[in-house]
This record gives structure tokens, C-alpha cells and sequence, in this order.
């Protein structure tokens, strides 16, 4: 097949897949979005021939508006860009996971400060407020009094863009010191492993300690609800352990999984051409059948 | 095939070493200095300052 790589920077994850392409004889164009410029009609000559789009692309915003032209261009991408947008936006994962019966945490939205600390008093301390864009555990607050909630409100009200006047704040779970990471493809898990810290904030970016999980059934049922609710695709699936049950928090639509593939047994990389290779085998056989 | 390649940090002029196998918009850290570095072409190998972290970076 020949598949496009979108990408803004190579990172380790990026040439772990580029190298199973390669390997496999797969035919590779990396485009560096920086350099493209995207017409309302016709696509740039870098996406000429293209069985597939990989989107690895690390800013959101682009991810979004690239995911929409090559969706309107009628190119194959991964993720797509309904899937982008549910995930890139905190509210609208909940949203969405909630819409389909995932648990997931107590979380409410409001936009102004007084709202806000309305729903911190509700919810008691600690309790957690997150960028409603925004990854690798930047920019999180874990509010465990009255004075740090108006501190917090107030500077991200007065010093934050429009997007932090979205007041995004979350039940804190109690979990055990460590939460779940599930690679998944349409919902079928690839890998998954726990990433255990001392700080309340377990993402592997943060310096947690990663290791290999063993999904149980219950798991995996939420694994695939979560990937269905956000529209499929390559995702990151985030968990936490609630005693007798699971969490949903997050799920991730451009996930990074070098950290994965060092904890965990499975050939990660592998896996995801595998399944690159049969979603084109499949959309080709789509084409060949309404043509 | 030698397994490393040579090319000058761009912040600090020194010569560093880089893996034989790196790719046009790989980022490495540097040697000397340990700023992240872009690799912008292959022949010649340049590096520049790999652009900052957004805000809207991420997974």
C-alpha cells in the first residue's frame, strides 16, 4: 500500500511505525504539514496515489482542520476527523462516553468563575480542573482547597485564551496510585499497560512507571464501548481502577505508544500496520464493489 | 556503514554525533547541550532548533 504519514516532528513512535512500513515494503510519504498549503477543492500533490492518511500530527488544531479537508478530498484517513474532534475537546469526550453508557468521572462545564466554584463547592476538595484542549498532563489542577480554587479560576480567567474560560472540573478518583493505558484498534486492544506514580498525575509524559497489563473481560467490554463512542480508529483508551469496576477518563486520537511498546511483550508497531493493511485491503474492496 | 554521523549543533557550533538511521523531521536531543534538534535535510545532515511545545500539543 501507499500511505501518507502526516506529521509536525518524527518522534520515536512515528519511526517505530515508519520502520514496520518500510520493512514490510510498504511504500511511505511523509508529509511535514508545516509546508502544505490545503485548497478548498483539490489536494495538495504531496497526497497524490494515497491508499491512506496516518495522522501524527502533534498540534490538535491542525490534526482537526487536516483530518476535514482530506475527509472532503475523499482520501482514507486515520483517525477520522469526527474522531479527532470528539477527542481533542475534554467536554466532548465526557460527552460522548457518558452518551454511551461509559462510566466515566463526575465531571461538569461551566463558564464563568462564580459557576465554577459553585460546582468545586459541590463536588468538595480535592477535586480536579483540566484544560478542556491540552495533553500530557500540562496545565491540570488538583484543588484541594476554597483559596486554591478562586486562585486558579481567577488566573486562568484572567491570564488564559477562550478555551480556559471553559471551566472543565472533575470528581477526583481515588485510584491506586496508577491508571490503565489501552492501545486499541476499532476497539480491539493491541497492548495495554499501567502507569504507576507517587504523584497524583500518572501519564507516561510525567515520568510514570510503565508496565504490562493484563486486560480482563470487563476491561475490554469498555475498551470497545469507549473506541465505538468516540467513532473507532487507532485510540489510546485511558482507565482508572474504582475497587470493583473501571473508569473511563479519556480516549486519545493521536496516541503515542513508545512508552507501551517498551512495557509490553506485543510487537505494538506490528500490530497497528497489521491493521492499517486490512482497513485498506477493506476500503478497497468497498471501492471495487460500488464502482 | 558506520552506525553515526556527524553534524553541527546549531547552538553551540560544536560537532555531534548522530545515529546513521535519522530522518528528515526527526527530533534528537543534543549531545552537547541537550536541546532538542530537528533534523531538517539529510545531505548535507542540518539540524535547527526543534520549534517550542504548543499549547495544543499533544495525544
Amino acid at each position: 500500500m501507499h500511505i501518507g504519514l502526516l506529521y509536525s516532528r518524527i518522534r520515536r513512535d512515528e519511526k517505530l511505525l515508519l520502520n514496520e512500513l518500510r520493512e514490510r515494503g510498504h511504500e511511505v510519504t511523509k508529509i511535514d504539514v508545516r509546508k502544505e498549503q490545503f485548497d478548498l477543492s483539490e489536494p495538495p500533490e504531496a497526497f497524490d496515489g494515497l491508499d491512506i492518511v496516518v495522522d501524527r500530527c502533534l498540534a490538535t488544531s491542525r490534526s482537526l482542520y487536516i483530518t476535514r479537508f482530506l475527509q472532503s478530498y475523499g482520501i482514507p484517513v486515520v483517525n477520522s476527523h469526527e474522531t479527532a474532534d470528539i477527542c481533542a475537546d475534554k467536554a466532548k469526550n465526557s460527552l460522548a462516553l457518558a452518551d454511551a453508557g461509559v462510566p466515566t468521572p463526575n465531571t461538569k462545564v461551566a463558564f464563568t468563575v462564580e459557576s465554577a466554584m459553585d460546582i468545586v463547592e459541590e463536588f468538595g476538595y480535592p477535586c480536579v480542573l483540566k484544560p478542556v484542549v491540552g495533553s500530557w498532563g500540562r496545565l491540570m489542577a488538583k484543588i484541594d482547597s476554597e483559596a486554591a480554587a478562586e486562585a486558579i479560576l481567577e488566573h486562568k480567567a484572567t491570564l488564559g485564551n477562550y478555551e480556559h474560560k471553559v471551566f472543565y472540573i472533575q470528581e477526583f478518583v481515588e485510584k491506586p496510585g496508577r491508571d490503565i493505558r489501552v492501545l486499541a484498534v476499532d476497539g480491539e486492544p493491541i497492548a495495554a499497560m499501567t502507569r504507576s506514580s507517587d504523584h497524583w498525575l500518572t501519564n507516561a509524559a510525567k515520568g510514570a512507571d510503565a508496565e504490562a497489563f493484563e486486560l480482563d473481560a470487563r476491561a475490554k467490554e469498555l475498551v470497545k464501548q469507549a473506541s465505538d463512542a468516540v467513532g473507532g480508529g487507532l485510540l489510546g483508551v485511558d482507565l482508572m481502577e474504582t475497587g470493583d469496576d473501571y473508569t473511563v477518563h479519556e480516549v486519545n486520537h493521536t496516541v503515542e505508544f513508545k512508552a507501551l511498546n517498551d512495557a509490553v511483550d506485543v510487537d505494538v508497531p506490528a500490530k497497528v500496520v497489521d491493521w492499517l493493511e486490512a482497513k485498506v485491503d477493506s476500503e478497497k474492496t468497498l471501492a471495487e464493489v460500488s464502482a | 556503514m558506520s552506525d553515526t554521523i556527524t553534524a553541527e549543533d546549531p547552538l553551540s557550533g560544536e560537532e555531534i554525533e548522530l545515529p546513521s538511521d535519522v530522518e528528515v523531521g526527526e527530533i534528537i536531543d543534543s549531545p552537547a547541550t541537550g536541546a532538542e534538534l530537528e533534523v531538517v535535510s539529510l545531505d548535507p545532515v542540518i539540524l535547527e532548533e526543534a520549534p517550542e511545545l504548543e499549547e495544543d500539543w499533544g495525544e
